[in-house]
């Protein structure tokens, strides 16, 4: 059967781009090269925005920034051998935060495939254990079927990355195209699975019981939508809530049932109640190690119900007593109608105490003695930025985690970051996708000097696609969280941590961007005021105390409720509004 | 503990890799896998023995479902089932030795498939303990080339649970319900 609408034979190239747009795709971020050459002369036929990259882990950070900030499937594109091997870092990204990316990528004639042919790599094998699927196609009629299967597969259950490798001969050949025909099939896939009726009797009977219950808010909200459900839920039943660093978003930060972040830099309150609570209920989470401190001391005395969409993250670290495995927002649905309404006013108030006496938010509160310090400037610019659609997207390391205690998200959505690869380099090409994704939004970019370096030929992206991206580089001179590492556990041996870094200023303005270089307090809002205006991206070069400290601190291995404090004698409040 | 999975996957390229890569990333040892073609030709069945305690089992087992292409996962350890193994055992057996050999294959229920002049090779077929029985007391007379296919196994007495493997993603009524965890 030919192409309905021609009734022209289409080649695997031109197929590839018409089952893209069908899936509703809009913008491609990729570099040519040999073996995608053929996917490239056909894009001139298709409706599909381009965004040439510099490099291709900028392109699978930018489709991952892009499907975090919209929700849609990202779509990256690159070559074979050296192209596709770039991916890797951002494929891992996104398969570590369940982030929906499909990547495409050129292979050599399937006739030279196992020849060590000029630029060819095992694309597939490399990247089996860090992609949900992946595919290999070596002709153009599976190129159809293959593509549906990869979006379906990508946004399906618990989302993940796809790769699809497509032979350069299956690129140019042409077959019979046809859309119906080419429905997905795969017997053995399964995203929709819901729990028992005993299994949400069970869990009810827990919640009922609980004195001391805590919500674990998880990126699984914010995949699932089920923003309303959480807090109905949480209100309905009493029960505070505490964030993962990826669930930051799914429940609002005014919210007065919201404790803030949990975890290895999360809020000491936060931790202690976790500690003591006697119920622990965790709403699309997985346990990470950065969330639960020593798993052998973690919530002793707690149940534990876990509400989860991949039934392999079950047991996996904490045991737990009843599983729920489903969609969250599906299983919120359906327990929340026999959800009683129990006063814990109690609990609450003991977490209040908790608070009042372990409040971290202690810089905010110094006086401006001249230095500027990381939290200023994050602080300054939440005041700033609070009441727009803002989306922050951070790197990795020091700054990430004063974004995550400092800026008080409201809305999903509104922080991309790399949380469990931990992928330094991942800010400023993922803002350029959320840029893209959403170009009604405010897109600030919080990167250190270190993860800046990285990927900073992405500016030239930018500039290339006239986006307003703003860059603020929190600049301390040195890799800022591996260093406070070597403070506490390596005996201050600074050992290839300080940078010698170059004027990030003048690199801005090499680039045609507009930059500037704060260095004191008093100036952070008129040029956080002044780069909000400019139309067109700003680089700020925030050069901050070098050698500040992230507090408090769960060391790796101990206990969650064992956390080192600010040694100083400043008094520590909570963080004023 | 000693599980025993009967795997149903995709006869694909490249599904044995990503079953065996699986174990290797989770860090499970694989005791045995075989792997061979079904009544159907579009699956393929394998058998795979890995060493790991209850919620182990459960995981491992969640987590093969997680691949795209498996399509039916069963742990058979504690059901009725058959288990074979079969293996080829090339015996030094000289003159005065060989009717012993003879003898214990016999009694082994194992057949003899070639006779060389200082070897005799005997293939026998049954449970894993059957054939190290066997392998135990040819010892002696001196083992020289030993090869075992790894077990392959099916449930007593049910109906084919290869009809719960239909392309098209059929029912699965037939497959107790506290068997199936699925793939998200």
């Amino acid at each position: 059967m030919k192409d309905k609408t021609t009734g022209k034979s289409m080649t695997g190239a031109s197929i590839l781009w018409e089952c893209i747009e069908r899936e509703g795709v809009k913008h491609v971020f990729g570099y040519p090269g040999g073996a995608i050459l053929p996917a490239y002369d056909a894009l001139k036929g298709s409706k599909i925005h381009h965004i040439l990259v510099r490099h291709e882990q900028g392109a699978t950070h930018m489709a991952d920034g892009y499907a975090r900030a919209s929700g849609q499937v990202g779509v990256a594109v690159a070559t074979s051998g050296p192209g596709a091997t770039n991916m890797v870092t951002g494929i891992a990204t996104a398969m570590l935060d369940s982030s929906p990316i499909v990547c495409i990528t050129g292979q050599v004639g399937s006739k030279l495939i196992g020849s060590d042919a000029f630029q060819e790599t095992d694309i597939t094998g490399v990247t089996l254990p860090i992609t949900k699927h992946n595919y290999l196609v070596t002709h153009a009629s599976e190129v159809a079927r293959t593509i549906r299967e990869a979006f379906y597969v990508a946004r399906s259950g618990r989302p993940g990355p796809v790769l699809v490798d497509i032979t350069k001969d299956a690129q140019q050949t042409t077959c019979d195209f046809d859309w119906e025909a080419a429905k997905p099939q795969l017997p053995g896939y399964r995203p929709d699975l819901s729990p028992e009726t005993k299994e949400y009797e069970q869990a009810l009977d827990l919640i009922h019981n609980a004195k001391r219950p805590v919500i674990l808010a998880g990126h699984g909200i914010i995949i699932s939508g089920a923003m309303q459900e959480v807090r109905d839920f949480a209100e309905r039943a009493g029960i505070p809530v505490a964030l993962t660093l990826l669930g930051i978003g799914a429940f609002p930060a005014a919210h007065p049932l919201n404790l803030g972040m949990m975890g290895m830099h999360g809020e000491a309150w936060v931790n202690h109640t976790i500690q003591e609570a006697d119920l622990l209920l965790a709403f699309g989470m997985r346990f990470d190690d950065r969330v639960t401190g020593n798993l052998k001391t973690y919530a002793s005395n707690a149940k534990k119900i876990h509400i989860e969409i991949d039934p392999a993250e079950i047991n996996k670290n904490v045991k737990v007593d009843v599983p729920l495995v489903g969609d969250l927002r599906e299983v919120l649905h359906e327990l929340l109608p026999k959800v009683e309404s129990i006063d814990r006013s109690e609990w609450l108030d003991f977490i209040d105490k908790l608070k009042g006496d372990s409040a971290v938010r202690d810089i905010q509160n110094l006086p401006d003695s001249g230095h500027l310090y990381a939290a200023h400037v994050i602080n300054d610019l939440w005041r700033e930025t609070r009441d727009g659609d803002t989306v922050v997207v951070t790197d990795v390391g020091q700054h990430q985690m004063w974004e995550a205690q400092y800026y008080k998200h409201e809305k999903p959505r509104s922080l991309i970051t790399s949380g469990g690869l931990g992928t330094m380099g991942f800010a400023l090409p993922a803002a350029i996708g959320a840029k893209v994704a959403r170009p009604e939004a405010e897109v600030w970019v919080v990167v250190g000097d270190g993860g800046f370096q990285m990927t900073l030929c992405e500016l030239a992206t930018i500039v290339q696609e006239k986006l307003k991206v703003n860059i603020a580089i929190i600049n301390n001179g040195f890799l800022g969280m591996v260093r406070q590492w070597q403070e506490f556990f390596y005996d201050r041996n600074y050992a290839a941590t300080p940078l010698l870094n170059p004027d990030f200023a003048k690199l801005g303005e090499a680039y045609g961007i507009r930059s500037m270089t704060i260095t004191e307090r008093s100036q952070v809002v008129p040029s956080v005021r002044a780069a909000r205006e400019h139309d067109g991206p700003v680089l700020m070069n925030f050069r901050v105390e070098q050698e500040d400290t992230v507090y408090p601190m769960v060391a790796a291995g101990a206990s969650l409720n064992e956390m080192i404090r600010r040694p100083s004698k400043i008094v520590e409040t909570a963080a004023d509004e | 503990m000693l599980n025993t999975y009967v795997v149903y996957v995709e006869n694909k390229p490249g599904v044995l890799t990503r079953v065996a890569s699986l174990f290797r990333r989770r860090a499970f040892n694989i005791d045995s896998l075989t792997v061979g073609r079904t009544e159907k030709p579009e699956v393929s069945r394998m058998t795979i023995t890995v060493e790991a305690d209850h919620d182990q089992s459960r995981r491992i087992e969640a987590n093969l479902y997680k691949l795209v292409n498996v399509l039916l996962v069963e742990n058979i350890t504690n059901e009725p089932s058959i288990v074979r193994d079969l293996a080829m055992i090339k015996v030094a057996a000289t003159h005065e030795a060989r009717s012993h050999v003879l003898e214990l294959a016999s009694v082994f229920r194992a057949r003899v498939v070639d006779v060389a002049p200082e070897s005799l090779t005997i293939e026998i077929t049954g449970a894993e303990d059957k054939i190290d029985g066997l392998l135990e007391v040819l010892r002696p007379y001196g083992v020289l080339e030993m090869v075992r296919t790894g077990i392959v196994a099916m449930r007593r007495g049910k109906a084919s649970t290869t009809a719960a493997t239909t392309t098209n993603g059929g029912d699965r009524d037939d497959v107790p319900e506290e068997d199936v965890s699925h793939s998200v």
